[in-house]
């Protein structure tokens, strides 16, 4: 790879120099292959959606693989994470009977998607992997599958139907209208909206830090360099609310599946 | 430079052609893949490794409250044992005190009565003695008396008065008249 494919932006285009500002675009988010076998592009978000797996499967190791009564520092802090999504999401939303099977895969998902989202402001890396649509709706379909399954599961085919689409006689003449509404709602718009939350999010995150980088380096000329500089606050601004924002994401994601799970479990209405 | 503006033209090119909501298929691959392995490793090894030490926590932890609590009642226990015993102890060394009083005044009264018995058994035999001591006294008084006075009146009337019931009769003759006589003056 060349120096500037790793780069944005043109690093020689300055402001009153005759060149256009190099806005940020979708481009922004796409990157060349470092290397394809057959038909398969190998990208840097995939090199670092699984270096997210070595760190985490790394740090969970060490904190938990040889787990002491009395912990350590690392099993302290794995422990609090772990304890953070079991108890502050899952036993919270699912409750604590129903909710424990479920906990393994809230806490897999959590740590997932934050570390994906954290990528974001790491040196180096600088991309939220999650900001491609394909990681969040790799997830969001993982979490489809199991609510909608434990569903039929757990109701049966007409008891799931009716949890599903929000069937109820008492309705009256509305129902039709829940119904259809419900079932578009639960089971088309749900997932869609679980994958596109987190990626629209880290999507635009990720674009307002990169404009106000290549801005801060496209005003570095003259008079501009007084509006660069406010330029480069922003992007101090930004990457600390984006260190916000990347945990916001991974809570969400993680308490809207456990709400899925919820409502599958929950008796027909 | 020229690198530059190829490179920007093939990804400008690409981004018209790729929608951001579609997803990619090899990153979804990928995707799946790098979480399979997040979970695998969560919930098949490291989440139970934590459960099961989290648990033996928990039960260590209650089991000390317990032995705590136990040890706390068994405390108590002991406690109130001693107190009931102290209790017992007290009252006991007040019956004691108690009944040595009782006891000791009883046997001040008894002492007393005693000495009193004594005293007048004392009294009363200092009594007989004296009046044995008197009668004896009298007795032999009498006898003296009568002897002097036969042996006087013998002298005087010069004669020996040898029949003894008949001198025997005349002194107690004049005894009586004495003591009558000492009667009628008292």
């Amino acid at each position: 790879m060349s120096a500037d494919t790793t780069l944005a932006f043109d690093a020689s285009c300055h402001i009153f120099s005759g060149c256009g500002f190099p806005a940020p675009g979708l481009h922004t988010f796409l990157y060349e292959p470092m290397f394809s076998v057959g038909g398969f592009d190998f990208t840097k978000p995939m090199l670092l959606a699984l270096l997210a797996t070595v760190v985490i499967v790394a740090f969970f190791w060490a904190a938990f693989n040889k787990p002491k009564l009395v912990p350590g520092k690392v099993q302290m802090v794995g422990e609090a994470g772990y304890d953070f999504v079991r108890r502050g999401i899952v036993y919270e939303i699912i409750g604590k009977k129903d909710g424990e099977k479920y906990v393994p895969l809230m806490v897999s998902l959590f740590f997932f998607v934050w570390m994906l989202n954290l990528w974001s402001i790491i040196p180096l890396a600088q991309f939220p992997v999650t900001s491609l649509i394909a990681f969040p709706a790799g997830l969001a379909l993982i979490v489809y599958v199991v609510w909608v399954s434990l569903t039929f599961k757990k109701h049966g085919f007409v008891g799931a139907w009716k949890n599903i689409t929000g069937y109820d006689k008492s309705l009256g003449w509305v129902m039709p209208l829940v119904v259809v509404i419900e079932f578009f709602s639960n089971l088309i718009i749900r997932p869609f909206t679980h994958a596109v939350r987190l990626f629209a999010n880290m999507f635009a995150g990720h674009l307002l830090i990169v404009m106000f980088t290549i801005a801060s380096w496209y005003l570095m000329n003259g008079i501009g360099i007084a509006y660069g500089t406010v330029s480069f606050v922003m992007v101090i601004v930004m990457t600390l609310f984006e260190l916000f924002i990347q945990a916001v994401q991974a809570y969400v994601f993680v308490l809207l599946a456990s709400s899925y799970i919820q409502g599958a479990l929950a008796e027909s209405h | 430079m020229e690198g530059t503006d190829v490179n920007a033209l093939f990804l400008a090119a690409e981004a018209e052609t790729q929608n951001p909501l579609v997803p990619h298929l090899d990153e979804l691959v990928i995707g799946l893949l790098a979480f399979a392995i997040v979970f695998g490793f969560l919930a098949k090894k490291l989440l139970p490794n934590i459960n099961k030490v989290l648990d033996e926590r928990r039960e260590a932890i209650e089991g000390g409250i317990e032995k705590a609590d136990a040890a706390k009642l068994e405390a108590e226990s002991v406690l109130e044992q001693y107190k009931a015993q102290l209790a017992e102890a007290r009252h006991e060394a007040a019956r004691l005190r108690q009944e040595a009083q009782e006891q000791g005044a009883a046997l001040i009264l008894e002492m007393r009565a005693e000495g009193q018995r004594q005293r007048e058994e004392i009294i009363a035999a200092g009594h007989t003695q004296i009046e044995a001591d008197r009668k004896q006294a009298a007795q032999s008084l009498r006898q003296d008396v009568g002897k002097l006075a036969t042996d006087l009146a013998g002298k005087l009337v010069g004669e020996s008065l040898e029949d003894h019931a008949r001198q025997s009769r005349t002194v107690d003759r004049f005894l009586a008249d004495l003591e009558e006589k000492a009667g009628a003056a008292r």
